[in-house]
């Protein structure tokens, strides 16, 4: 019925097209119009390819600009600066016999020693009226130390390189106060100033005063939470994953499980923190603030991760494998334990360190379970109080000392180093060892 | 000290058991027997020290109660305080210097009961250890009996193999409802004192006055935190994010040649890798105070140094590999011919681009952006760091604005009791972060997922 009407229908509309036909020319593709158009539309080619690579070299240069910042202003935070300082231990008011140092405790002996004040008086007599506020409180600790590697020089002079105070280096970098850089100033111009690298920095935990400062006890605070998170979330996350990939059946009970799963992968992570503080330290009453609840919290969060990365590694491994194995007796859990596990490790692996990155990167759930307090040495178990390299970071961030800034960019660094050679070992575990088939 | 008594056991039951069986099996031939002579070994440790473990687990659990009951019943204890709270504070004293926590007590009556304490600690111990070494004795020698040529070792420890891949994957059950449930509970004890229609649509977020004392009526009005948290997350950061994101995977996917795409590709997804708490600081202490000497510079009132521009600006760069890895996946889910055609008519790699594969792509591209608005407003550490604290219902991006997860932190973050409804109005700020990112996810997984059927 239609096509023969669309047959009646032609002639008529060929009729109504021919005058509108007759005026159609050729289009000209050289002429002036034609031309222009189509320049217009390479030009409309080229600009949209500019802003492609104009969107893709803001991003890039957005992270050079974020990396490049945070090393500018935390390399500083490596180096301390050092005042060589004269003391005269003859005439001062300490007196301690070397020999004492020998026996006992030299700890003990040094503490009753009155060092403090003489380490003032000899800042004031080598640095004028104020120059007690030149020297770090980290001082005293640096003079204990020359004292109990060479006792010798206390009945004599020595020239001891103590740290500056916070204004002094701050100032010695760049960024001081006028009367600090004139101080500065002053102490270069008798060569009494040096820079060294801040070993403190790595060994020793959070404090009051910047230049005293490490990042020690936060790092051990944080392997040890990350010990738990992997301790707890790699095993499970394994075993739910061999489950739901080789052996689940389909009924509701599994797929319950896979939404769960798929679903705490997007929880947002501040979440888990709510969950860790309910459960774990309201309702099962565990510590606050220990790396195990942490790691507990974290191992929750990294666990679908893990699962799904692992299921996706097991998917990979062909079927003609399984199906070989159980051709030549083995059982099942044979099957799945001697053959598709080692052969989907590499990707599970991968998997796993990804997730574990971000764990260590996280910050959120671990305030809300207590892990900001202000902790001054390094935690000794998983259930003494600790804080981690993230918290850390924005503990620091929230102190006003100018000193601070650097050290929190430098805290900043060790932490990025970290999740650099995690991720480094991911990308190397998989073009290493990834199979194709 | 006991556990490695237990599994030491397990290992002598292991090594004691493989080697009956390997005689057994030397006696009856290999193919007579059932299972291997290692897996009757691990028979005998699994079943030494699974009972044993579990008994201590148990034991552990119920021990605390027990000591303290022998304690109360002592002599020492019939001087205690009636009242209940310095009277457990007195036991835990006592408690800690038993158990060599603290070393000296600054009350002193719990001196006094630290003796009994230790007393009952060493002899609850010693039964318990003593308990669960017969149960590792027993468990163990009832398997040890049952190793014989025809036992079905293998099919056991499997059963028990099975059993646990169950158990692990079930984790994630219980951890989605003890999610639920812990912010379902702590809601209720939040809306009993608040009344849910303030809360939800109130416009005055003050909790401090509630903490004060001034009443629940008008101090948890959260609707200032929902605008706070949209505007950041979902306005500001989405204007930096999709365009960044939706153009930087053009190009890479259209234009770039694959040397290029090869390197720009991750280093692009470093954006993602880098923790918030570095974005965080990064926007407190580069980006706001830039933005708030620019918005002064031409005259904006209302400039904060903590600014939800800030905020938003370095979160919408953090979702930028978000955006732009799932517009990577549905462009590329088009199917070659709808490119091919275009081309072939002559259009320019732009025009059909923006007038075949972004069309095509758009259900696949909106269910990315959905995804990475739930990943904005679910995000803390920024805005904690660089949104600020005031709860400002405004339009202005160089104010300062405060956000849902940044008000949980400030709520949970000082030592106050966790009865009161300030503590416990993070849990409903929870909740409702909980079912929006949920449902975001939902509405998002949707969308993507009938996309690609439509092209499969």
């Amino acid at each position: 019925m239609s096509a023969s009407a669309q047959i009646v229908s032609i002639p008529d509309a060929s009729n109504n097209a021919a005058p509108m036909r007759a005026a159609r020319v050729p289009t000209d593709w050289k002429g002036d119009a034609m031309r222009r158009r189509i320049a217009g539309r390479y030009a409309a080619e080229r600009r949209f390819r500019r802003i492609g690579l104009g969107a893709v070299l803001l991003s890039a240069g957005f992270l050079a600009f974020l990396l490049i910042s945070m090393m500018s202003s935390g390399l500083k935070g490596f180096t301390r600066t050092e005042i060589a300082l004269p003391i005269d231990f003859v005439h001062s008011p300490i007196l301690i016999d070397p020999a004492a140092l020998k026996m006992g405790n030299p700890q003990m002996v040094l503490a009753n020693a009155n060092l403090p004040a003489t380490i003032a008086d000899a800042a004031r007599k080598a640095f004028g009226a104020k120059g007690d506020d030149l020297l770090s409180q980290g001082a005293l600790v640096a003079v204990r130390k020359a004292i109990i590697a060479n006792p010798a020089m206390l009945t004599g002079e020595a020239v001891i390189r103590v740290p500056a105070s916070e204004g002094v280096d701050v100032a010695a970098k760049g960024e001081g106060t006028a009367a600090n850089e004139a101080a500065v100033a002053q102490l270069k111009k008798t060569g009494a100033l040096t820079t060294g690298f801040n070993w403190q920095f790595i060994t020793a935990s959070d404090g009051t005063d910047p230049t005293q400062v490490g990042v020690w006890g936060a790092l051990k605070g944080s392997l040890l939470t990350m010990g738990i998170t992997l301790l707890l979330s790699f095993p499970i996350g394994v075993f739910s994953a061999l489950y739901l990939e080789e052996y689940a059946p389909r009924n509701r009970w599994t797929d319950l499980i896979e939404v769960s799963i798929n679903n705490l992968a997007a929880v947002p992570s501040i979440i888990f923190g709510l969950l860790g503080l309910a459960i774990f330290l309201n309702m099962w009453n565990l510590p606050r603030s220990a790396p195990l609840v942490g790691g507990m919290t974290l191992a929750l969060m990294t666990m679908p991760v893990i699962v799904i990365a692992g299921r996706n590694a097991i998917k990979a491994v062909p079927p003609s494998i399984r199906d070989a194995a159980l051709g030549i007796g083995a059982s099942p859990i044979q099957v799945v334990f001697h053959h598709v596990l080692p052969l989907a490790l590499p990707g599970i692996l991968t998997g796993t360190i990804i997730g574990m990155a971000r764990a260590l990167g996280e910050t959120a759930p671990l305030l809300m379970i207590g892990m900001r307090a202000f902790i001054a040495s390094p935690p000794g178990g998983i259930v003494d109080p600790a804080t981690v390299l993230p918290v850390q970071i924005f503990l620091w961030s929230d102190e006003v000392g100018r000193g601070f800034i650097e050290k929190t960019s430098a805290a900043i660094i060790v932490l990025l180093l970290f999740l650099l050679t995690m991720n480094g070992l991911a990308i190397y575990l998989r073009n290493r060892f990834e199979k194709r088939w | 000290m006991i556990v490695l008594i237990v599994l030491g056991l397990s290992l002598v039951g292991w090594i004691v058991a493989r080697a009956r069986a390997m005689r057994l099996q030397s006696q009856v031939g290999r193919l007579a027997t059932n299972s291997r002579p290692s897996q009757h070994g691990w028979y005998v440790a699994l079943w030494t020290a699974i009972p044993a473990l579990l008994f201590l687990a148990v034991w552990a659990s119920v021990m605390p109660a027990l000591v303290t009951d022998t304690v109360l019943a002592t002599p020492e204890a019939q001087s205690l305080p009636t009242d209940g709270f310095a009277r457990s504070s007195i036991l835990g004293e006592a408690q800690a210097i038993a158990n060599g926590r603290q070393t000296s007590a600054f009350n002193p009556g719990s001196q006094a009961l630290v003796e009994p304490y230790r007393d009952a600690i060493s002899r609850y111990g010693v039964i318990g250890a003593v308990l669960a070494a017969i149960l590792a004795f027993a468990g163990g020698a009832y398997a040890f009996s049952r190793v014989s040529p025809a036992f079905k070792a293998r099919s056991r420890i499997e059963r028990l193999v099975m059993f646990s891949l169950l158990l692990a994957s079930l984790i994630a059950i219980l951890t989605t409802a003890g999610i639920v449930l812990s912010l379902l509970f702590e809601s209720m004890r939040f809306f009993s004192m608040v009344n849910p229609i303030d809360f939800l649509f109130g416009t005055k977020w003050s909790p401090q006055s509630a903490a004060l004392g001034y009443g629940n009526k008008d101090a948890f009005g959260a609707v200032p935190l929902f605008w706070g948290t949209v505007f950041i997350g979902a306005i500001i950061a989405m204007v930096v994010a999709i365009p960044l994101g939706l153009m930087s995977a053009i190009y890479l996917t259209q234009y770039a040649k694959p040397q290029v795409r090869k390197w720009m590709k991750p280093i692009l997804e470093m954006l993602a890798g880098v923790p918030t708490v570095v974005y965080g600081y990064f926007a407190a202490l580069t980006i706001a105070p830039a933005l708030r000497d620019f918005a002064v510079s031409i005259g904006i009132s209302g400039a904060s140094s903590e600014s939800a521009l800030a905020a938003g600006l370095v979160m919408g760069v953090m979702i930028i590999p978000f955006v732009s890895s799932m517009a990577d996946d549905s462009i590329a889910a088009v199917p070659q011919a709808m490119r091919d055609g275009s081309l072939a008519m002559g259009a320019t790699t732009s025009e059909t681009i923006r007038k075949v594969l972004i069309p095509a792509a758009l259900p696949g591209v909106v269910g990315g952006v959905l995804l990475a608005v739930s990943r904005a407003i679910g995000e803390t550490m920024i805005v904690v760091m660089a949104a600020g604290l005031a709860a400002n219902l405004t339009l202005n991006p160089f104010s300062s604005v405060t956000t849902v997860t940044t008000q949980m932190v400030q709520l949970l973050t000082g030592d106050q009791e966790f009865d009161s409804a300030k503590t416990l109005a993070a849990f409903a700020l929870g909740l409702v972060l909980f079912v929006v990112t949920l449902l975001l996810n939902i509405v998002a997984l949707r969308v993507v997922k009938k996309y690609r059927e439509a092209y499969e």
